[in-house]
């Protein structure tokens, strides 16, 4: 399986993304902002960090970089492209994926762990994955996903979300939601379900003596849905 | 504008330094000689009060492999790795401008370590704030972790253990300093030491503004009631561009066409350009208007004064400029040819064709002031005696939760979770710790690095003090299973000017030398920050020691949490019930008298060395310092993140329970064990002659004191971990 993982100015979870990947088998490569062509690939990641200093907005600039006229046209065309923190902040100011990420709701980064339930499974990313619930990482200052009326009931009739911050027994309340995401959305799809972006951040969970261990069982579990 | 004595003191020179600069140029400098005289010869830059005594630091090891007087230290990890390390202080400009302040501070130390060719792996660092009840205090403390945060973060650069301290002391100055940690290869670390003539002389970063111009001189002074007004000196961060930066600065560093390269810090062209003729031996030639500035009509004053951020020199090979800025295009950086270097010995200045100033490089280093400031010796406090009435009527839950909650030993988590302390995927142990830890990428070997201080001591005795840090700083390390190899220093004192605050100074330093020595721990960087001062009101001397160690492999590292039930729990070392200068006296008892713990050096070596044994044997299931509060506030600490209970029999001492538990007597350690392995552990410990107590076993979810009294550890977990949530939320 190929994968490629964008590098932007700002960009700092690109090699960790790269390590983890390589991890659980991807043939990686890091492709530069500026280049126009996307290599060959099965998977198109947008790693977290702040793409042009998150300056005006985070993820703006960065959604009008060269390549990413490349990573639409292959989102598109039913590519799978990944966008963690940053990167979904990328993907939201695109359009490939709908609503808004604001700014937390305590107006404080947050780094810690958090659960997040799979609200579908119905998809190549979390086809066949056993649990329920995912420990996961966030590591952010914006990620208070926001969108109108009209799109949350959109999303949820198509299904659109991907995961919810809960508990540990996937109870999805208030006092989990550690950003005030709507609904305590942490990922969503396009309608298609090619394109996920999501805050957590899996590559930081691939080693028991990291945070844990659940973003291996995501990895792992991606590649052989792509197979 | 004519210069004169009274320009030269508004500039923060005295009468005595502006007549020796009249005379070393035998003529009257210009307005730009005079500044960049000013920034020199500073107290920051130049080092004129301490630098007499900080020659008495022992600085040298097997593992040294850079001591002080480069960008930072560099320490040998073996497997031709190093780690470059280093801790300064911002304190005035944080106290000015709380985000800009901290932010540039984390900037400003992540630039020295990855001028030298590492590439920073993690970042420390330690936060004083006046009293919870100052009305500044909120504020400043929210700003200054945005401020760390927000430039750390947006670097991709974890940060992974902090100390914050409050005290009314630092009421008026507070104190912010900023520790990071980098990785290089021994073979491609990069020195500021200038070499060849006419080579090219490169600019390279940000472009220069008028933000931060004599940022370093407001640094060398006192505050009064007008310091908002200084509120310009301070600089402004872009960790986006620094971002960049680095990693175009690595890039260049990976080919071979570097000769020289130093960041641009305090005193920015100034002392950049200064230091690296100087070092080299050598002058330097610079025309002014190839410097790439971002406003209009800049005077060559203001280009060699401003402290604008995020910007580097280079002395680069001839012929490897073309290359050298393909890789600065790419990263959208500047990369201007502004001078090179020349035989002169001379510093040589020019603007629209005009030589505007003409120094020669050793009137500014070598030459600058030093003196040997007036100072008065402390003498040791006398040993209060408690008084069985004073303590009769309290209770040891009561005053453990007091403790728990105090703002000196409260969970930082509120701070800690701000800070990226994941990215890099190499975190091993996280904030909350004794240190934090990172793997060496790819490796089995993994870091330890830890920051500590203990003002209340060093202010009580500071000779005590200064050696009580180091140790603090060595058992921490060890509590994580690292062996302590070099630190650094932050020395944060008040006005060298005042014989006290001298004396609290040329102490705390011996004693760091004493203790650094004796545990062959040597100094291999570090900061000085006189002038915490506001009126006549210094700080309590501060000096904060950064800790650097090795584990050889990451899986052998220790935490602090309790492991499992039954588990045996003991205390290294031996308990005197030293109670004077304990945050039991000084907040429960309301005693502010006495002299700290002594420190005994032997045993400090000895305990922490056989400690190192235990862990190397896989005889220790989890570890933890005795530090603020005693043994039972480190207890409670250890159930607290273990989430498990302890029975505790207090050993059958002559001291009394509240003696036992709360004395902050130095060189302990507690140590949790398997029972089936207490004689192989006795064993060691006896051999060593090393004291120990069997404290309590290890139980579900309760805390039980001699059978009589208990309580549940979610009660100590909410004390700990509610003030500063609940402070910085009202």
């Amino acid at each position: 399986m190929k994968s490629s993982v964008i590098t932007f100015p700002g960009s700092n979870c690109d090699r960790d993304m790269d390590v983890a990947l390589k991890k659980f088998g991807f043939k990686n490569k890091m492709v530069w902002h500026a280049d126009t062509e996307l290599p060959k690939s099965d998977l198109v990641v947008l790693p977290g960090g702040f793409s042009y200093g998150d300056y005006l907005r985070c993820g703006s600039m960065a959604s009008k970089s060269k390549i990413m006229k490349s990573v639409i046209n292959f989102a598109n065309s039913g590519g799978m492209v990944m966008g963690i923190c940053n990167g979904f902040q990328i993907l939201v100011e695109t359009g490939l994926v709908p609503g808004v990420l604001l700014r937390n709701k305590y107006l404080e980064f947050i780094c810690k762990n958090v659960f997040v339930k799979i609200n579908d499974k119905k998809n190549k990313y979390f086809k066949n994955v056993d649990n329920e619930v995912l420990e996961f990482h966030i590591a952010h200052n914006e990620g208070n996903y926001f969108c109108t009326n009209d799109q949350l009931k959109e999303i949820e009739d198509n299904n659109q979300i991907a995961i919810n911050y809960c508990d540990e027994n996937g109870k999805i309340e208030d006092q989990f939601n550690p950003n005030g995401s709507i609904n305590n959305i942490a990922g969503i799809f396009n309608k298609e379900k090619n394109v996920l972006g999501m805050m957590p951040h899996p590559e930081r969970m691939i080693d028991t003596s990291l945070s844990g261990e659940d973003g291996s069982l995501f990895f792992k579990n991606l590649i052989n849905n792509l197979k | 504008m004519i210069v004169n004595e009274q320009v030269a003191v508004d500039h923060g020179l005295n009468k005595d330094e502006y007549a020796k600069i009249c005379d070393l140029l035998n003529r009257t400098p210009n307005i730009t000689e005079l500044g960049i005289f000013s920034a020199m010869w500073n107290e920051h830059c130049s080092y004129k009060s301490s630098r007499l005594h900080l020659k008495k630091l022992p600085t040298k090891g097997k593992k040294v492999i850079q001591g002080p007087g480069e960008n930072a230290g560099v320490i040998d990890i073996e497997d031709n790795d190093a780690i470059v390390f280093k801790i300064e202080s911002h304190n005035h400009p944080s106290f000015i401008e709380p985000y800009q302040g901290a932010a540039t501070g984390v900037g400003g130390i992540m630039r020295d370590v990855f001028t030298m060719g590492a590439r920073p792996i993690a970042n420390l660092n330690s936060i004083h704030f006046g009293s919870p009840q100052h009305k500044k205090t909120k504020n400043l403390l929210r700003g200054v972790v945005h401020g760390i945060g927000g430039y750390g973060n947006c670097m991709g650069v974890p940060t992974i253990a902090g100390q914050t301290s409050f005290d009314s002391s630092y009421n008026g100055n507070i104190l912010v300093n900023a520790m990071t940690l980098g990785l290089v290869k021994k073979n491609k670390i990069f020195y500021s030491k200038a070499a060849g003539l006419n080579k090219p002389v490169i600019y390279v970063g940000s472009k220069t503004g008028r933000d931060g111009i004599h940022g370093a001189s407001m640094a060398s002074a006192s505050f009064d009631e007008k310091i908002e007004e200084k509120k310009p000196t301070v600089q402004v961060g872009d960790p986006f561009t620094e971002k960049l930066l680095l990693e175009a600065c690595l890039e260049l560093m990976a080919g071979d066409s570097i000769i020289a390269i130093q960041d641009m810090g305090a005193a920015g062209l100034t002392s950049s350009s200064i230091e690296m003729a100087s070092k080299g031996n050598l002058g330097i030639e610079i025309n002014l208007n190839k410097v790439p500035c971002r406003e209009t009509k800049m005077t060559p004053y203001e280009i060699m004064l401003s402290e604008s951020q995020e910007r580097m020199l280079i002395v680069l090979e001839n012929g490897k400029e073309e290359q050298a800025k393909k890789i600065f295009d790419k990263w959208n950086l500047d990369f201007a040819v502004i001078g090179k270097t020349t035989k002169s010995k001379r510093i040589e200045l020019y603007f629209n064709q005009e030589k505007v100033a003409d120094i020669p490089v050793n009137t500014l280093v070598e030459k600058s002031p030093m003196y040997d400031r007036k100072w008065k010796k402390a003498k040791l406090p006398k040993k209060n005696k408690i008084k069985k009435e004073d303590i009769k009527h309290l209770k040891i839950i009561d005053v453990l939760k007091k403790i728990l909650a105090n703002p000196n030993v409260c969970s930082k988590e509120w701070i800690w979770q701000q800070y990226d302390h994941t990215v890099m995927g190499d975190t091993i142990q996280k904030p909350g710790g004794d240190a934090g830890v990172i793997r060496i990428h790819g490796t089995d070997k993994a870091v330890a690095a830890s920051v500590d201080s203990s003002a209340v001591y060093c202010w009580a005795h500071p000779l005590t003090g200064g050696k009580q840090v180091v140790c603090e700083s060595f058992r921490n390390l060890i509590s994580v299973g690292a062996k302590p190899i070099a630190i650094t220093n932050c020395l944060n004192f008040g006005s060298p000017e005042n014989d006290e605050n001298m004396g609290e100074f040329v102490e705390c330093v011996q004693g760091i030398g004493e203790a650094s020595d004796y545990l062959k721990f040597p100094v291999v960087s570090g900061n000085v920050s006189f002038y915490n001062q506001t009126k006549d009101q210094g700080i309590k001397p501060t000096p904060a020691i950064g800790g650097v160690g090795l584990i050889k492999d990451y899986k052998n590292m220790i935490t602090m949490d309790f492991k499992e039930v039954n588990n045996l729990v003991l205390v290294i070392g031996k308990t005197e019930g030293h109670i004077d200068q304990s945050l039991f006296a000084r907040n429960i008892l309301d005693e502010k008298n006495g002299p700290p713990p002594e420190i005994n050096l032997f045993n400090e070596k000895n305990n922490g060395e056989t400690v190192l044994k235990l862990i190397d044997n896989k005889l220790i299931k989890s570890s933890h310092d005795v530090s603020l509060g005693g043994i039972i506030t480190a207890v409670a600490k250890m159930c607290i993140k273990g989430k498990k209970g302890i029975n505790i029999k207090k050993p059958k001492y002559l001291i009394n329970e509240m003696e036992y538990l709360f004395s902050e007597d130095q060189g302990r350690y507690i140590i949790e064990i398997n029972k089936k392995d207490f004689k192989k552990v006795a064993d060691i410990l006896n051999k060593n002659a090393v004291h120990f107590d069997e404290l309590g076993t290890i139980s579900e979810n309760e805390l039980y004191i001699n059978d009589k009294t208990k309580v549940t550890i979610d009660e100590l977990s909410t004390s700990n971990k509610s003030w500063l949530r609940n402070y910085m939320s009202k």
